[in-house]
């Protein structure tokens, strides 16, 4: 007979050693299999994974690109069609990465949608909210700095527009230009430290942002389409009874929905990776000349609402503080938002008129950014930024006023 | 509120379709990268008629033969003529700084050419020489005007002139539009035979632009009916895990 002590021993093994050591199954259990979640998350709430799927998508598929690439004005544009032909598998790694970087967007732009529909900015779940900010930020820094890699016309052009942009700050404004590209234009030395933030820099500090976004997130718990918190109701067990854990559950949704996205991404890599001229611009298959400007100079489709703001107000100086305002009044909805409930399904009329013009004008914004700034463009670009603006500057007076529907005390769910 | 929004949605609908007409006109190419035939002619302008000034030097020579199903014999027989070796890059003999100043303007590496400019572009930029003695070439060309190159393709394309015609624009000014050309001087092809010429000349343009093209649509469907299976699965998976949520 053996004692118990050695049972364990038998049978654990491994694992039970390991676990006397590192805290792997409580770790698994608090963030995975005993993470409970709403039963009646809907499918917008994927996108969050399918963000964290593309993330590891970039980092893998760039880590070979780096093998290949070589940050050198003078080489950099020939490394790429060097992987694009002959590095085995180079061409599907680098429309992997590009592809990937234009989808993390539509993801992430997906996801910050979902948070505004049901209210999962809102008490208790402004960090959350903060945190994903920050990350929406260092990935933005992020495609910036890839961008320029490649060489190409619009990497030269696109980097030289938006860096000048902060040579409209006051007093250190050139100076703070000259400083960010360590030289008076673009050169082999802007893009070695661009390389350097890209592949180093941001990517560590959007780990770690992903890192605190989900350790809040799994602090105060998912939110739900009915903006309840499934906490407040728990069974005998301490379990929410609106709740099932995280895996297998929602992890097997994940899946459905992460096959689905594949199905889209493939189809863009292997049939479309330009996206007609919106994923990857025409313009950038020239080799940058610093000597000549293209005619029309437009950054990648998502930074497009924002380069439209920039281009709607007449001074550049206003233009940059209104470009910069549309996205750090983001951080502040938490606080701008009064409404007594969360979910979109209990809000009146005025919030979902105000979210749906939110939509149109980020949508109409993005177009005008990728057209030529000239009379009725600019005009409808005034018109749909006083709307961007309106919708954060009036949410404390309308979510206020607008009459709302009674919250029900347990989660819809119908299966 | 709504309502000024959809009249500025009405209003740039006009506006839209106004800004895509904006280039010269540019004829549809219809090239098929598909047809082997097609690329191989086309390779044999190329090398014929532009590697002696314009370089393709991201291309290598063995990957041609490869995709374009030509034996290295073939390959050194029709296609390489200055002793390059098979994997060498689509290379020419000019220094850069001669040709910079022959021509006012280095001819550029048409590598990339098909993904820059578009198959459309090049197609009607091989077709619309047309003479202008005001130029040191005796040529110009409709779809860039002021091009520095002059009309490679003279003997089998012949000479064509433009013709203008006065048409009163938007703004209520007489102007010359372009009417068509007309052919002064005919070239050994006939204008059907020449379009082949174009034609497939952009097509090994719109290849070497991307060699993997042909392979990337072929593997891409097989990936995605993968993916479609493995969808369904998911989904099933999914269905029966999810039957005990009541």
């Amino acid at each position: 007979m053996s004692t118990p002590q050695q049972q364990v021993g038998a049978k654990g093994g491994f694992n039970a050693w390991f676990n006397k050591r590192f805290p792997m199954d409580k770790m698994l259990r608090e963030h995975i299999t005993e993470y409970y979640a709403s039963k009646n998350l809907n499918w917008w709430y994927v996108f969050g994974s399918l963000a964290l799927v593309v993330l590891i998508i970039q980092i893998v598929t760039g880590i070979f690109l780096t093998m290949s690439y070589k940050p050198s004005a003078a080489e950099a544009f020939a490394s790429v069609e060097y992987i694009m032909r002959d590095v085995n598998w180079g061409w599907m790694i680098r429309y992997m990465h590009s592809t990937g970087a234009s989808m993390f967007f539509v993801v992430v732009y997906i996801h910050m949608f979902r948070g505004l529909m049901y209210g999962s900015y809102k008490n208790p779940r402004e960090l959350i909210w903060i945190f994903g900010m920050f990350i929406y930020l260092a990935l933005a820094a992020e495609a910036f700095f890839g961008y320029l890699l490649p060489w190409g016309q619009m990497s030269y052009w696109g980097a030289q527009v938006i860096v000048s942009l902060f040579g409209a700050i006051p007093v250190v404004g050139e100076s703070l230009v000259e400083w960010i590209r360590g030289d008076f234009f673009i050169s082999d030395i802007t893009l070695n430290r661009f390389f350097a933030l890209h592949v180093i820099a941001l990517p560590l500090v959007l780990v770690g942002l992903v890192a605190l976004h989900i350790l809040a997130l799994h602090e105060v718990g998912s939110s739900c389409p009915d903006g309840i918190e499934i906490k407040e109701k728990k069974g005998p067990d301490g379990v929410p009874l609106d709740g099932i854990p995280f895996h297998p559950y929602h992890t097997g949704k994940d899946l459905v929905a992460f096959v689905a996205f594949a199905i889209v991404f493939c189809a863009i890599m292997f049939f479309a990776p330009e996206m007609g001229g919106y994923f990857l611009e025409h313009a950038n298959f020239e080799m940058a000349d610093p000597l000549k400007t293209p005619e029309h100079i437009a950054p990648v489709w998502y930074f497009t609402p924002f380069y439209a703001i920039l281009r709607a107000v007449p001074d550049k100086l206003g233009g940059v503080i209104l470009m910069g305002g549309a996205m750090i009044l983001l951080f502040f909805l938490p606080w701008l938002d009064r409404s007594p409930v969360k979910s979109i399904r209990y809000r009146g009329w005025m919030f979902k008129t105000a979210l749906t013009l939110f939509v149109i004008s980020f949508i109409v914004l993005g177009y005008l950014g990728t057209q030529p700034a000239t009379g009725v463009y600019t005009m409808l670009a005034r018109i749909f930024t006083v709307i961007y603006f309106a919708f954060f500057f009036l949410m404390p007076i309308y979510t206020k006023l607008d009459k709302t529907k009674p919250v029900p005390e347990r989660v819809v769910y119908h299966d | 509120m709504t309502k000024k929004i959809i009249l500025c949605l009405l209003m740039m609908t006009p506006v839209a379709s106004l800004a895509a007409g904006g280039s010269a006109h540019l004829e549809h190419a219809n090239v098929d990268i598909s047809n082997e035939a097609s690329l191989q002619r086309g390779a044999k302008y190329f090398v014929n008629y532009c590697l002696g000034c314009h370089s393709a030097k991201y291309v290598r020579y063995n990957r041609l033969a490869l995709d374009l199903g030509l034996s290295e014999d073939q390959l050194v027989e029709n296609i390489m003529f200055t002793g390059e070796r098979p994997h060498d890059t689509m290379d020419n003999a000019i220094p850069v700084t001669d040709s910079g100043n022959w021509f006012g303007r280095t001819p550029p590496d048409l590598s990339l050419t098909a993904r820059a400019r578009g198959a459309d572009w090049i197609y009607s930029f091989l077709k619309s020489f047309y003479a202008d003695p005001s130029k040191p070439t005796g040529a110009n060309n409709l779809v860039l005007e002021g091009a520095s190159m002059p009309h490679v393709l003279w003997d089998l394309q012949g000479v064509q002139s433009a013709v203008y015609r006065t048409e009163i624009g938007a703004d209520g000014e007489a102007q010359e539009v372009f009417d068509h050309f007309e052919v002064t001087q005919p070239g050994s092809l006939s204008p059907d035979e020449f379009d082949v010429v174009a034609q497939d000349l952009t097509a090994f343009l719109v290849y070497i632009s991307e060699p993997v093209q042909l392979e990337r649509r072929s593997l891409g469907i097989k990936v995605i009916l993968f993916l479609v299976v493995l969808f369904l699965f998911s989904f099933a998976y999914k269905k029966e895990l999810w039957k005990d949520v009541k």
